[in-house]
């Protein structure tokens, strides 16, 4: 007897995927694919697609999918959970979507502890563009519009969205992982799976950032980008969790009513 | 409905919405709409609806994306430059055929302007206004009681046709009070028939998608052909317009909202002293009354488009007209609001022209 070890989620469609050779939004999209499946959650998930290169999410995952505008997604999500409570929203953005032009409605939707969760891809640069700087491209890394190398008096320093997010009330769940390594791949998928079930128990935000190679507007091989995912990225953005729901099991609840009779 | 009430004309638009199944409301505070969001954060909640204060104009479309795409009936508003920032969305709303309702309370442009009532976000409401090839419904409310009626008719034509409609109104409609009775039953939203595009629980069906880009040569286009062919039918059935004494009119007022009814105010002074002045007033601004203008202007000469801007309107009775009348503009941008006895002096100098 043949025993199958290993085939296809439901979670993905039977679409080829078009990325590049070496990045990691394949093995971040089955990952989200898998859990979405494993919690049994695909008939009533909805998935939100960015700009970028990873905008053919909408033909990739398997479950109903919208594509709005870029860096719009927590926005579009808040609408989407806020009439559709049963539904579990997710909305998959990278660099330039999440923490650039969309750094507004990032911030928002987790100060208001939107029940939502946030797949954010973070490979330090703008992808289907071409290659330009993002705002989480490290100091001295080249890109189209860095050709020397990023100067912090010129272009700043990249910004560590866990971090700044953990300094908010509302969020349930904040975790940083990485998919460069087989072991850490496994560790990213716990944290995503964590992620949706802080959805699900309606406990509030959660986000959890993952670190992502790019060889080709890193304009380097696939085993090179492994390798300064690991000695470059990993000590500017070091993975693990910053907020975690333990201690908090009771969903947000309203205190209007105190705060009218404190006046 | 039957029952007279005396509103004012932000919170009979938001009282409306409400009646006519309205569910959701994302906006941003601005003046001199602010009446609209205020209400609506008491009033959503008691009927079970959602009231969020966005953090931007910006969020706030996004939101309605999706809420709407999620198949709720959906409202925000502004006024100028926040519906400047909503845009993007709209476009977006536009190129995805979601139905959502926005209201735009009309202050003093350009840039930060003032917040005295005016008419110049004519342009910005019936060419699109966002990027792309795309069209928004646009209606006119002169009244509060057509304030409070409009939303009703505005989702109706939403969900027909899948489209973006707004009410097109200013800070003096929207700040005076009126009596008005609601001329509709109100609408209870879980009873609307299911909306076989909208995303949500999928059990027992494929999966949906609900975008407006597609990056297949040649398949755009065709995408926006097919919003075109909509823009044709709403062009043949949907145009509103009031007329009043044009049979025997030798000078023909035209003109939308509060400048409607200063040029009636000057129609009726005007006939007093046996003046033939003859009343169009465009009640959908984008689909425009096009053909009943063009008819009009096959007898009457001599057309005055009065309004509080600077020759927005006036361009589209240009395009009805196409040369066979003489087309005049009184406009006044920026806050200034003509009266009746002005414009009837415009009219009297053109009587000589």
């Amino acid at each position: 007897m043949e025993k199958k070890v290993f085939e296809r989620t439901k979670g993905l469609t039977e679409i080829l995927m078009r990325y590049c050779p070496g990045c990691g939004h394949g093995v971040i999209h089955r990952l989200v694919a898998e859990v979405i499946e494993e919690l049994g959650i695909r008939k009533r998930t909805i998935g939100i697609a960015p700009v970028g290169c990873s905008v053919f999410a909408d033909e990739y995952f398997n479950c109903d999918m919208i594509q709005p505008a870029h860096g719009r997604g927590p926005a579009v999500a808040t609408g989407m959970k806020r009439v559709k409570p049963d539904c579990i929203v997710f909305s998959y953005q990278g660099d330039g979507d999440l923490a650039s032009i969309g750094m507004a409605e990032t911030i928002h939707s987790a100060a208001r502890g939107e029940r939502i969760t946030i797949i954010f891809v973070n490979n330090a640069i703008y992808g289907m563009t071409g290659g330009q700087m993002a705002p989480t491209t490290l100091i001295g890394m080249k890109s189209t519009t860095t050709p020397f190398g990023r100067d912090p008096r010129v272009a700043g320093y990249p910004i560590k969205i866990c971090e700044l997010l953990s300094s908010l009330e509302a969020p349930a769940y904040l975790a940083r992982v990485s998919v460069h390594k087989p072991a850490l791949v496994l560790k990213a998928k716990k944290a995503i799976k964590k992620a949706f079930q802080v959805q699900m128990d309606d406990l509030g935000f959660s986000l959890v950032e993952i670190i992502s190679p790019c060889p080709t507007d890193w304009f380097v091989t696939p085993l090179q980008a492994i390798d300064y995912v690991e000695k470059k990225m990993i000590p500017y953005f070091p993975l693990g969790e910053f907020k975690t729901p333990e201690g908090k099991k009771e969903p947000l609840k309203a205190e209007t009513q105190k705060v009218v009779e404190k006046v | 409905m039957g029952e007279k009430l005396l509103m004012k004309g932000n919170e009979a638009l938001a009282e409306g919405a409400v009646r006519a199944g309205c569910r959701f409301f994302a906006g941003y505070p601005i003046t001199p709409q602010n009446e609209i969001p205020e209400y609506l954060s008491w009033r959503l909640p008691e009927v079970g609806g959602t009231f969020i204060q966005a953090e931007s104009e910006v969020a706030a479309i996004n939101m309605l994306f999706g809420a709407s795409a999620c198949g709720a009936r959906v409202m925000t508003s502004s006024s100028g430059p926040g519906i400047s920032l909503k845009q993007e969305g709209i476009s977006y709303i536009s190129g995805a055929n979601l139905p959502i309702f926005y209201a735009n309370v009309m202050r003093g442009g350009p840039g930060l302007g003032n917040i005295a009532p005016a008419q110049g976000d004519y342009f910005q409401a019936t060419r699109g206004g966002g990027h792309g090839d795309y069209r928004v419904i646009v209606l006119a409310p002169n009244s509060v009681s057509e304030m409070g009626n409009f939303p009703k008719r505005c989702y109706d034509l939403a969900e027909k046709y899948r489209i973006a409609t707004m009410v097109l109104t200013d800070g003096l409609l929207g700040q005076m009070m009126e009596p008005i009775e609601f001329d509709f039953e109100a609408v209870e939203p879980s009873k609307l028939p299911e909306k076989e595009w909208a995303l949500g629980n999928a059990e027992g069906r494929e999966r949906r998608v609900i975008r407006s880009y597609d990056l297949k040569p040649g398949y755009l286009e065709k995408m926006t052909l097919k919003l075109e062919e909509k823009y044709k039918k709403i062009e043949e059935k949907e145009v509103g317009y009031e007329t009043v004494q044009v049979e025997d009119a030798e000078v023909l007022l035209v003109a939308y909202g509060t400048s409607s009814r200063i040029s009636k105010e000057a129609m009726i002074l005007g006939r007093k002293e046996g003046i033939k002045i003859g009343f169009l007033r465009p009640i959908t601004l984008w689909p425009f009354p096009t053909k009943v203008l063009s008819q009009l202007s096959e007898r009457i000469k001599k057309i005055l488009t009065v309004e509080m801007s600077l020759g927005q309107l006036v361009e589209d009775v240009r395009l009805a007209v196409e040369g066979k009348a003489k087309v005049y503009l009184h406009g006044r941008p920026s806050g200034g609001i003509p009266t009746g006895e002005e414009v009837l002096e415009v009219v009297k100098s053109i009587m000589k022209d």
